[in-house]
């Protein structure tokens, strides 16, 4: 329905909440009573072991008329089911919906201004009696409420809250379901688009919490320098960064830049977990400087198999994504020297 | 450094009490904490007004007060907690002596629960969430990003370094799996009950961060324990005989971190364990030759060797000989971990391990050391940690 339309704010938020109070399409009728079937697959499924669900006597017992059905399945009674949930979705991406819903209405008008994406917020049901089988509910739908445009953390957009009041085959209430999603705009992605051939951007390392304290360490990285903290009152090295010096408790420091020549001291291969964003095995050494400090960091170049404590490494600082940089290390060239 | 606590001798762990261990608890930590103080209280025979005190980890999610007012404990005049994860076990039991000793309170609680194994589990590494910059959180920037991100690897970092400088090999870890689940095998608790392995299972399981494998990890678990201190003189009038607290300790060394001491001269030592011990012996007058059995901290396997040779089981270096060959089970000439440990019989951040020293000095316990007169306990490895000796009453 994009025809000649006042896009004004006011105007756009007017056409949304005209939707408010409107139901949507028919009744739903359940396809199943309320049955011991459906409820045994839900309670194994749930792993809940209250006996009330599937024994007459123990229901009994807790002062329910019979066997009860597990309050959270009120909607399960009322889904259409699988393949005619897959038609109607297909049938709605290709704009062929044969009897639009006021809801298939509402989503159009939000698609068109950019509103296309949707995020479930909360869902909340009230239950006026248990559910006993043989139950024969009916689903009636209304768009409760459209809010005003909102800012949100995944994007400016609209609350759409969806009210279904279920009934029981004698017209009586039995519940109340209020559904609400976020229709918004999808904030834009500033990384680099991921190397030809993959479909998917590639998950990101951890981000280290860049304190006052650390921060040197990893803008350094960028400009693809290796620094150690020094203490500028005795000059003695140390990593990890310490706001003051263990030795002479000077909190004045600077920092050198490493040759970025060392051996490997320890290292490790991980296998479990894996982690998005990492490739395993994958090799992880504390190198030690030839400064004398130690750093933990990335082998790259090497077979795992053939890693030795003593080795000779050198660093390589590697971009693992447009934010963060770290030092790697490979296995040294001839000119360096290894030995521990 | 003589030093001798005000507690050592005076006070005693009167009562235990645990939830099941189990994979999935089915409720929430909160109901582990206060069913294992329940229990606690009902083995020393105590009302919960009794209690005017109590201590958990940093880690635990569960306040004391929550836990008081579901059980009507009242007034509490005590109360702290201790950091650094499986380090703080016995240093809670030690914080509880001193506030008894010093006056602060007279029956202190130490409880730990949680649903490591169905809720938030540790050793599932860490994702690309912005963290905080505290200085606790930055210290994860020279693991994190660098693809080091769980306890398993950073122990492995030790284990590589220590196999280097001792020559032991995977097999003496193997020795370690296989003796808690020899253990574990006997005791109706623990989770691996019935099901023991040997020495080829253990080098045929998958490598989770070389040279750690699967079995030298131990177990996640939802449960809870509790143990309770007082005065050795109110501990002789209650249901249970006194677990007497010889000597109680904790330990930060030079270079310390939490889990990543890599900086030190020297990675096949543990100075902090070390510091523990001299404390430990000083205290009680006593030496490795006066334990007859111990529960050593085994969430991983080689720690357990470094933990041995600190305190002078063996000299440096032979703690892969000593554990060799059922040394280390019953009928060996030290019995660890009896209850089948952290890795075989539950995953309680090592307060099971307190328990299973209780009982070994009680007389009850399952795999029933003969003779006990004195039980080592020491807690978490890699991390600044604690020990107690506890002792029967004479």
């Amino acid at each position: 329905m994009t025809d000649t339309l006042d896009t004004t704010p006011d105007a756009f938020q007017a056409r949304l909440q005209a939707f408010e109070g409107r139901p949507v399409g028919p009744p739903t009728v359940a396809p199943d009573e309320v049955n011991q079937a459906m409820i045994r697959h839900w309670v194994e499924a749930m792993g809940d072991e209250n006996p009330v669900y599937l024994d007459e006597e123990a229901a009994r017992a807790n002062g329910f008329p019979g066997v009860v059905a597990p309050a959270t399945m009120l909607q399960a009674w009322v889904m259409r089911g699988l393949r005619a949930s897959l038609e109607a979705d297909r049938a709605r991406a290709e704009g062929s919906t044969a009897d639009p819903t006021a809801y298939d209405e509402l989503f159009l008008l939000l698609d068109g201004a950019g509103f296309t994406s949707v995020v479930a917020t909360n869902c909340d049901q009230d239950y006026r009696r248990p559910l006993v089988l043989g139950d024969r509910l009916t689903a009636t739908a209304v768009i409760e409420a459209v809010s005003a445009q909102k800012q949100t953390g995944l994007g400016d957009g609209h609350f759409v809250t969806t009210r279904l009041d279920f009934t029981d085959a004698a017209g009586a209430e039995v519940a109340t379901m209020r559904f609400r999603i976020l229709r918004f705009k999808p904030k834009p992605v500033t990384a680099e688009a991921p190397p030809a051939g993959t479909d998917a951007p590639r998950p990101r390392r951890p981000r280290p919490a860049l304190t006052e304290d650390i921060a040197f360490f990893f803008e350094g990285a960028k400009e693809g320098k290796l620094l150690i903290q020094r203490c500028a009152s005795c000059g003695k090295l140390r990593h990890p960064p310490l706001p003051a010096c263990p030795h002479c408790r000077s909190f004045d420091w600077d920092t050198v830049e490493s040759t970025g020549r060392g051996t490997v001291f320890s290292f490790v291969v991980t296998h479990y977990p894996q982690v998005p964003g990492f490739d395993y095995p994958l090799p992880i050494a504390v190198v030690e400087l030839e400064e004398g400090t130690r750093i933990v960091a990335g082998l790259t170049g090497i077979d795992v198999g053939a890693i030795e404590i003593g080795m000779a490494v050198e660093v390589e600082l590697v971009a693992v994504d447009e934010d963060l940089t770290l030092p790697m290390f490979r296995p040294a060239g001839p000119a360096a020297t290894g030995a521990r | 450094m003589t030093r001798r606590p005000a507690f050592a001798d005076t006070t005693a762990i009167c009562g235990i009490g645990a939830t099941e261990f189990s994979k999935a608890s089915g409720r929430s930590e909160l109901r582990l904490a206060t069913e294992a103080v329940a229990a606690a209280l009902a083995d020393a025979g105590l009302e919960a007004s009794d209690v005017d005190g109590m201590v958990t980890y940093t880690a635990d999610t569960n306040p004391d007060i929550d836990i008081a007012r579901a059980l009507g404990i009242g007034e509490l005049t005590y109360f702290s907690r201790v950091h650094y994860g499986g380090g703080a076990c016995n240093a809670t039991v030690a914080h509880a002596a001193m506030a008894v000793a010093g006056g602060m309170a007279d029956v202190v609680v130490c409880y730990r629960a949680f649903n490591e194994r169905s809720g938030h589990r540790f050793g599932t590494g860490v994702q690309d969430r912005p963290l905080r910059p505290t200085a606790e959180n930055a210290q994860f920037a020279w693991y994190s990003p660098q693809g080091l991100l769980t306890p398993a690897s950073w122990a492995a970092m030790f284990a590589r370094r220590y196999m280097h400088a001792t020559g032991a090999t995977s097999e003496a870890l193997g020795w370690i799996a296989v003796a808690d689940r020899f253990h574990a095998a006997t005791n109706p608790a623990a989770w691996f009950y019935e099901k023991p392995i040997t020495l080829e299972d253990h080098q045929n399981s998958r490598f989770i961060a070389e040279p750690l494998r699967l079995l030298d990890c131990c177990q996640e678990t939802d449960g809870g324990q509790a143990v309770i201190v007082t005065s050795l003189d109110r501990a002789r009038d209650l249901a249970q005989a006194p677990a007497v607290i010889r000597a109680g300790a904790q330990g930060s060394w030079h270079g310390q971190d939490m889990m990543t001491s890599y900086y030190r001269d020297d990675m096949a030592h543990l100075p902090e364990m070390g510091l523990v011990a001299r404390q430990l012996w000083e205290t009680s007058g006593l030496g490795p030759a006066d334990i007859q059995t111990a529960v050593l901290y085994d969430a991983f396997t080689p720690f357990v060797l470094y933990t041995i040779e600190e305190f002078g089981f063996c000299g440096w270096g032979e703690a892969k000989d000593f554990v060799a060959n059922g040394n280390i089970q019953l009928g060996g000439s030290l019995p660890v971990n009896t209850n089948g440990g952290q890795l075989g019989e539950g995953y309680i951040h090592g307060m099971n391990g307190i328990a299973e020293a209780v009982r070994q000095v009680r007389g009850t316990g399952i795999n029933q050391v003969p003779d006990v007169e004195h039980v080592l306990v020491t807690a978490g490895t890699g991390v600044p940690t604690s020990g107690l000796i506890l002792g029967v009453d004479r």
